[in-house]
């Protein structure tokens, strides 16, 4: 009978167990601890390495693999542009980057596109000068676009393997506990993050605010982390977040907010108890305020809000009148000072928030949302992503998550935006399917889906200017006219895939 | 009864606040020809009003069109281009004198007649806005049976009464009471001035109060932000009219009783307060209150 290394004896066969492995000794199958009590030198009790170039060889990331990044530090980024740089350097090519989103910030991704370093983006959405040259046909490999609740989606059903996750991090320890609210960067919510930390197949944090052990509350995990790079500067604290988004004064903003709480006030689905989801725009934080007055005039408190939290919405919380918040990814400065503070103030991840396929996500059990549209249709499909002359310009985000999974999903948007007109006959891309689409609240008029006569029913009395969505379109053309159809090109510059991993849309290049 | 609560000034060389001005529900807007529009914009503001009145549907909103003076090298081709349009109503600016008006009403009927429209279907407003135009403001008043009303316009009256403006607004004590006892002595509605910093809805919303109990019907308005809170000013509270209610029910049944006197509370209803009541009720459907449901609101109460 063979000794183990601790000097026992071990069968070779034991009743009950496939397979017998004896000891070896406390070290060798456990390459993480030190290998000698009392060394103070040895190489894991930390996981900093020496520059981004260290990490990105010790990850073994190979010409053709996937790498992902996530958007929270939104128009400030700068942690996609430092790491593909070194990458562009390293020599590596042919590379799939899976950003939860890509913004402003992003736009030396061209050249890195142009270089072969990149060959296919998986993204939520596409801005300005990237996105342009994107839809004029800079890519061979269609775009993927996805909603947050998709991509989620995709990595946890391994559809998408990530090969290496680079998380910028506003807060960091030395073994991999990160958080989003502290520090110079701070960004709040590091929802999107927190699925590729879990998923991905090696970690690499980037942070510029390395702070003592352990960094608790974290968000990102010590165990989930290989290895930590430490840098200047992560993001631009002016791109990161709004200051204070400041309650509109534009007439018309105000308009169609009044008429979208009236209608949320009437449509069944504000009670005590209620929950709701509003967003970051100008419309959607009027309508937050008008709501906080109908709640108070009602008696009515929330039982949370959910997604992307403004300040507008802490301020309801901490008045009491939402009793949770639970933030995948958090707007402003307020946002960013509560989730640091509160612990009913939440952070989730983007799974729990809206993945279509887990055991539950949160946007099942919002009864109200407002979201905005770029282009809605007769059909009340909504377009929040290529704009009236078919470029890319905007990002699918939790549109089409929220729009299925509330109770009333309430479009809000003018009737026109300069000389176009914002409800048409056919959207040039569909992101959010018409049948998860309850309202469209305009400044000239209410439009109910004719899929939802109980709403309709209970609005027709409350004195709201309602229409058929075929007669604010009219009333639009009659105004505009009818745009001559944008030229396209037959290949294809972006594939749309709804939620569920289906296609729902492809965009097309657009002609010159 | 016609509500002229609000009269919602409109640039007349910006196409997109022209294009729907209606969608915040002033009684009516007011597109402007004279001074928002510089000389060099004239011609293209008075060209895109006439477009915007020949093809956009301002719904149940009046439309109203202030109008360069005749004594301004404009004045007769914008009456010339706005009969055309046919807006329910053109503005006189500058008005101080019974004559200023006969003249744009000579005008107006020679278009309409060219253009082959109904005579005297195109109404008027005078706008008096010095101390000469408060001095002939009765007159003024009598100048022309397509009158409908007369705006007081008080940046220029300041100006010309070598003052300005102040929070209380007794400067324009006078001109206001002038102008409201013209207006009523012949059957006019009468609307105020403009409350120029739309930033301050409290001092908005005192000037409003002031105004109105003063009797005027209306106000001019520069900002859409200000209609809602105007037309809550005008529009009566429920107390109002659950009184208003009572009073008529209490004289319909004295008359059902063949009984000459009713009261209501103990106080005597004489025909005064029936006229009154009988406006509230009116204003109160005008102002898109619905009876129907202060009556269900009423039996819930009782």
């Amino acid at each position: 009978m063979p000794s183990n290394a601790a000097g026992r004896e071990i069968p070779s066969k034991i009743a009950g167990l496939d397979l017998v492995k004896p000891f070896e000794g406390a070290f060798v199958n456990t390459p993480l601890v030190r290998k000698q009590k009392g060394s103070r030198t040895l190489p894991r009790l930390n996981k900093l390495m020496e520059s981004l170039e260290q990490a990105i060889l010790n990850s073994e990331l190979k010409d053709g693999m996937t790498i992902s990044f996530h958007h929270h530090l939104r128009n400030g980024d700068m942690v996609l542009n430092m790491v593909m740089d070194v990458i562009a350097n390293l020599g590596i090519k042919n590379l799939t980057v899976a950003s939860s989103s890509l913004t402003t910030a992003h736009e030396p991704l061209i050249r890195h596109i142009k270089n072969g370093v990149v060959t296919r983006l998986v993204t939520s959405g596409l801005r300005d000068k990237l996105a342009d040259e994107i839809s004029h046909g800079l890519m061979d490999i269609p775009v993927m676009f996805h909603s947050h609740g998709g991509r989620a989606r995709m990595i946890e059903s391994g559809e998408m393997k990530i090969d290496v996750a680079f998380l910028g991090v506003p807060s960091c320890d030395v073994y991999g506990n990160a958080n989003g609210y502290s520090g110079p960067s701070a960004c709040g919510s590091l929802g999107y993050a927190m699925v590729d930390a879990v998923h991905a197949s090696k970690v690499i944090l980037v942070t510029d605010n390395l702070v003592e052990y352990p960094n608790t509350p974290f968000s990102i995990h010590q165990d989930q982390v290989d290895s930590i790079v430490q840098v200047d500067q992560i993001g631009d604290p002016e791109g990161i977040s709004a200051g204070a988004l400041r309650m509109t004064r534009n007439p018309r903003d105000i308009l169609i907010a009044q008429y979208a709480t009236h209608v949320i006030e009437h449509s069944g689905y504000m009670e005590d108890g209620f929950s709701l989801q509003t967003g970051s725009g100008s419309i959607s934080l009027a309508v937050t305020n008008f709501l906080r007055d109908v709640m108070i005039r009602k008696k009515y408190t929330a039982s949370f809000a959910l997604g992307g939290i403004t300040g507008s919405i802490v301020g309801l919380h901490e008045e009491g009148l939402i009793k949770r918040l639970l933030d995948v990814q958090s707007f402003d400065m307020e946002a960013i000072r509560s989730i640091a503070e509160n612990r009913y103030h939440t952070e989730i991840d983007a799974s729990y928030y809206a993945n279509p396929h887990n055991k539950g996500c949160a946007t099942n059990k919002i009864n109200v949302v407002i979201l905005s549209a770029m282009e809605i249709d007769t059909s009340f499909n909504v377009n929040v992503l290529t704009g009236s002359d078919g470029v890319i310009r905007g990002a699918s985000g939790g549109h089409s998550d929220t729009a299925i999974g509330s109770g009333i999903s309430i479009i809000v948007a003018p009737l026109f935006r300069g000389r176009t007109a914002t409800v048409v006959d056919r959207v040039q891309t569909i992101i959010t399917p018409g049948e998860t689409v309850d309202v469209l609240v305009t400044d000239h008029g209410v439009a109910v889906n004719p899929k939802r006569q109980d709403i309709y029913d209970r609005l027709k009395t409350k004195h709201l200017p309602i229409y058929t969505i075929e007669q604010l379109q009219k009333k639009a053309e009659k105004v505009t006219g009818r745009p001559e159809p944008v030229k396209f090109e037959k290949r294809v510059v972006g594939v749309v895939e709804y939620r569920d991993g289906t296609i729902l849309d492809v965009i097309h290049q657009v002609k010159d | 009864m016609k509500l002229r609560r609000t009269m919602l000034y409109v640039p007349g060389n910006n196409p997109n606040m022209v294009k729907d001005a209606h969608i915040y529900r002033s009684d009516s807007v007011m597109f402007d020809l004279e001074d928002s529009v510089s000389v060099n914009e004239k011609d293209s503001a008075r060209f895109l009003i006439f477009q915007a009145l020949r093809c956009i549907d301002y719904e149940n909103t009046e439309t109203v069109v202030r109008i360069n003076g005749l004594n301004t090298p404009f004045g007769a081709d914008d009456v010339e281009a706005m009969v055309r349009a046919r807006p329910h109503v053109i503005r006189l600016p500058k008005t101080e004198t019974a004559e200023d008006i006969r003249q744009v009403d000579s005008l107006i009927s020679k278009v309409e007649k060219k253009a082959g429209i109904e005579e005297g279907s195109i109404k008027l407003f005078a706008a008096i806005e010095n101390a000469r135009g408060v001095v002939n403001a009765y007159q003024i008043a009598l100048s022309s049976p397509r009158l409908v009303g007369i705006a007081f316009g008080a940046e220029d009256f300041v100006t010309n009464l070598n003052t300005q403006r102040s929070k209380e607004g007794l400067e324009l004590f006078t001109a206001r009471q002038e102008i409201l006892m013209a207006s009523r002595a012949a059957g006019l509605h009468a609307i105020d001035t403009v409350f120029a910093d739309v930033n301050d809805d409290e001092g908005f919303r005192r000037e409003v109060e002031l105004i109105k109990s003063m009797g005027f019907d209306g106000k001019s308005v520069i900002n859409p932000r200000q209609v809602s809170i105007v037309h809550e000013i005008y529009t009566p509270t429920f107390e109002q009219i659950h009184s208003a209610r009572k009073i008529l029910r209490a004289i319909e049944k004295a008359e059902r009783e063949g009984s000459g006197v009713a009261a209501v509370d103990g106080r005597m209803i004489d025909k005064p307060i029936v006229e009154r009541a009988r406006r509230t009720l009116e204003l109160a459907q005008l102002s898109g209150i619905y009876l129907d449901e202060i009556e269900e609101e009423e039996s819930d109460a009782q």
